[in-house]
């Protein structure tokens, strides 16, 4: 699934990340990488963006970024 | 173990200069109140010459009263710059800004409750070859949410002096200036394995930066390891490109990789977080702390579906209400002291041009600038607070959605929305917003919104327009209402099509941190908000007080005979002359040359204009009392006995101040934070295009509407 997709309180753990593009490079490097594990936090009361915890810290990204992030729901 | 190459050579400083520390961090990290604890009241804050980036360059002394230079970064997350800000951060660093030398010594400041990601940086850091001081900032707030820190295990793993700290109360001061005084520091002893599959490329681009590029060798090697990290190497190389050598080995590799699929970029910044993620797992303990912290909670309201929009639209008001009540006192105040200034020298110095040229010119011209303080002021004691708590990314978070709609994102609101009060610390204000084009248009954009100087333009139109007070006070609130509405709407139409046409870019994101709500820390805000208040009265006064003069000039001369009444004074004056060479541009508006004059005085600053048709029209004018005025401007007429403040021409003129550039100092500010005046002038001819434009269907439209 997308992580633009994720419900919120869910955790995930990121599968498949795009290579390219200056926003994906700095969501790398803030530390969202291939088997980081992800919790959605919430959403902006209009709907975008969203708000999730990587590595202990609270994060933002709009959902067109979002919907490029491939996760697998965690137990 | 034998040490990697990169980090056997030390460079030693010559003990006879001062020792230069860089101090880099993350943002929110402390950095601020970790350089202010440091170095207190010893500071020098600039610019880079060429970038709108502040410099911070401050004095410590050691333990022994020996000074050491700190020089305090802007705040970045990675080398692989993305910012201004973050670009002069690697530049310092990386020995290419020829105006600041390449630090000796480096001051890492991590925030001791997020250290995987602040650790990211530092890992970069430690490439670069020169000792390494770690501080761990916010023991406290860690230790308070359970985090137990092994700092001897950090030390070792790094082999860089790790010093805890929590720089809001001083506590570990000591202890760093102690560190940072040794002679002996050591280098990072840390030795990491680049991945296999980029080695060969990092030793290939590193030998061809040294012999080719004339880069050292140490530094060559962060280089190469940059250019491997982002796929922009243009961005990576700033302001000094690649050898045709080294382009041609990057393009190679990257040729190789895309062929076998090897998602070099990716490789590099995870194999440093596998290495962070080890040391982390060894260093951290983490508590027992369950359940939702504070900031969880207030973020559960402030971001609220409702009560987000309930907390944005009091904290929004109460900031209003103290700009425009609370500011009133002091700005009566030095109203009074530069009235009482300008009598003062009147009364003390010989009739003639010379006491004109200092009463009416520098006093009146400048203290029509500083009367703004207070309310810019305010307004910086607010943003501050706001930065300080941690609020402000919430305002972005809940307002990119509606940002994103003119293709903006939600950092571009506070500016604009300061930019209300004054449009001059709104443009400043923009700093934080990392997209160079995002910036760009929330500048060119900022002086649309109604600032508090057009306020005075508009009671006077307002009172010209409804002469009597049979008038409900409502319909003079909406009019006041719609010139707001107005200037909004232009704002985010322009937004929309400079987003569109000249500054078209990719989609904003929207990748900010959201830190933990943290209490404001009163002191570093007032010291923000004076740096910026000087700022303001040094830069804006400057070109103020120029333009005052050559203002005052023009309605001065050519000097009318002995006893002519000031307002044929002003009418044969080249003020005058040249609102008679605009009148037929104005005419099609229904303004007369004597509106003109008010239009190219009040090019300095609006509410000049007020002040102005006080002295065409004769009449006695200020602020508080626009009744003689208000007579006087009812009874002027055109040649044919028209009367000239028909209430449509007032509404007109209302229209034009809403979108007109009538405003010196924001110009200068303009040129400045941009850095060329190619802006600020197509920003006035954009705003003053327009204001002509919608000026005239207003009032056109209106005649033939039968107004």
């Amino acid at each position: 699934m997308k992580l633009s997709e994720l419900a919120t309180g869910a955790s995930a753990v990121v599968r498949d990340f795009p290579k390219t593009g200056t926003a994906f490079l700095r969501l790398r490097e803030m530390g969202l990488l291939n088997g980081t594990r992800v919790t959605l936090v919430r959403t902006a009361p209009l709907g975008d963006p969203i708000e999730i915890k990587v590595r202990g810290y609270h994060l933002t990204l709009r959902k067109s970024e979002a919907e490029h992030v491939v996760v697998e729901l965690a137990v | 173990m034998a040490l990697p190459a990169h980090i056997s050579a030390s460079p030693v400083a010559a003990p006879s200069r001062t020792l230069v520390y860089a101090l880099v961090g993350n943002p929110n990290c402390g950095k601020s109140t970790l350089f202010n604890a440091l170095t207190g009241l010893k500071q020098k804050v600039g610019n880079y010459p060429g970038v709108t980036v502040e410099k911070k360059v401050g004095t410590a002394y050691s333990q022994h009263g020996q000074p050491i230079t700190v020089v305090d970064l802007p705040g970045a997350y990675s080398l692989a710059a993305r910012s201004p800000d973050e670009a002069v951060t690697r530049d310092v660093l990386l020995g290419r800004r020829a105006d600041t030398p390449q630090p000796d010594r480096i001051l890492c400041i991590v925030d001791a409750t997020n250290l995987e990601r602040n650790l990211y940086l530092v890992h970069q850091i430690l490439d670069l070859g020169r000792p390494v001081i770690l501080v761990l900032n916010m023991m406290d707030v860690a230790a308070a949410s359970g985090l137990t820190i092994r700092l001897a295990r950090l030390e070792h793993e790094l082999g860089i002096p790790v010093i805890a700290c929590e720089a809001v109360n001083g506590k570990g001061i000591i202890d760093l200036k102690l560190a940072m005084s040794r002679a002996d520091l050591p280098l990072s002893r840390h030795a990491w394995d680049i991945p296999a599959a980029i080695a060969p490329a990092v030793a290939e681009l590193q030998a061809s930066l040294t012999s080719s590029d004339g880069k050292a060798p140490l530094i060559a090697r962060a280089e190469a390891l940059l250019l491997l990290t982002d796929q922009d190497s243009v961005r990576v190389a700033g302001s000094r490109p690649l050898s045709a050598r080294t382009a041609e080995i990057l393009r190679s590799w990257q040729q190789r990789w895309a062929r076998d699929g090897t998602d070099w970029a990716g490789t590099l910044v995870s194999s440093r977080y596998d290495v962070i993620g080890r040391i982390s797992g060894d260093v951290l303990q983490a508590g027992t702390a369950t359940g939702a912290s504070i900031s969880d909670r207030i973020d559960g309201v402030v971001t609220h579906p409702v009560w987000g929009w309930v907390t944005l639209g009091a904290l929004m008001t109460a900031l209003f209400m103290s700009i425009f009540t609370l500011a009133e006192y002091p700005m009566n105040f030095i109203d009074s002291q530069v009235a009482a200034l300008g009598e003062w020298v009147k009364a003390s110095m010989p009739d003639g041009d010379l006491r004109d040229l200092i009463t009416d010119g520098a006093i009146g011209g400048v203290g029509g600038v500083v009367i703004f303080l207070p309310q810019i002021l305010i307004l910086f004691f607010f943003i501050g607070m706001l930065e300080s708590t941690g609020y402000m990314a919430r305002a972005a978070f809940i307002m990119d959605r509606l940002m994103g709609r003119v293709g903006l994102n939600g950092k571009s609101f506070i500016p604009l929305l300061s930019s209300f009060a004054c449009a001059i610390p709104g443009i400043m204000a923009t700093r934080t917003i990392e997209d160079h084009k995002d910036r760009l248009v929330t500048i060119l954009i900022a002086p649309l919104m109604s600032c508090s100087a057009r306020l005075p333009v508009y009671l006077l139109m307002i009172a010209a327009l409804v002469p009597d007070d049979r008038v409900p006070t409502m319909t003079k609130v909406g009019i006041m209402l719609l010139m707001y509405a107005l200037g909004t709407f232009g704002a985010f139409g322009f937004a929309w099509l400079f987003k569109r046409t000249l500054l078209k870019g990719e989609p904003p994101a929207m990748i900010m941190e959201l830190p933990p709500y943290r209490r404001p820390n009163l002191i570093e805000v007032a010291r923000h908000m004076l740096e910026r208040a000087w700022l303001f009265l040094r830069r804006a006064g400057t070109v103020i007080l120029g333009i005052s003069i050559v203002l005052w000039f023009l309605s001065a001369y050519p000097k009318a005979p002995d006893g002519t009444p000031p307002s044929q004074q002003v009418a044969q004056s080249f003020a005058g002359q040249a609102g008679r060479a605009i009148e037929p541009l104005i005419r099609p508006l229904g303004f007369d040359w004597q509106i003109g004059i008010g239009l190219i005085t009040s090019f300095a600053a609006r509410e000049v204009f007020v002040s102005t048709m006080g002295v065409v029209f004769n009449a006695s004018a200020d602020d508080d009392d626009t009744e003689p005025l208000r007579k006087a401007l009812l009874d002027a007429k055109w040649p044919d006995g028209r009367p000239l403040f028909t209430p449509l021409v007032c509404f007109t003129l209302m229209i034009f101040y809403v979108f007109a550039m009538q405003c010196v100092s924001t110009l200068a500010v303009v040129r400045r934070e941009t850095n060329s005046w190619k802006w600020p002038l197509f920003q006035v001819g954009y705003l003053t295009g327009t204001a002509w434009l919608i000026s005239l269907l207003v009032y056109q439209g209106g005649r033939a509407l039968g107004f």
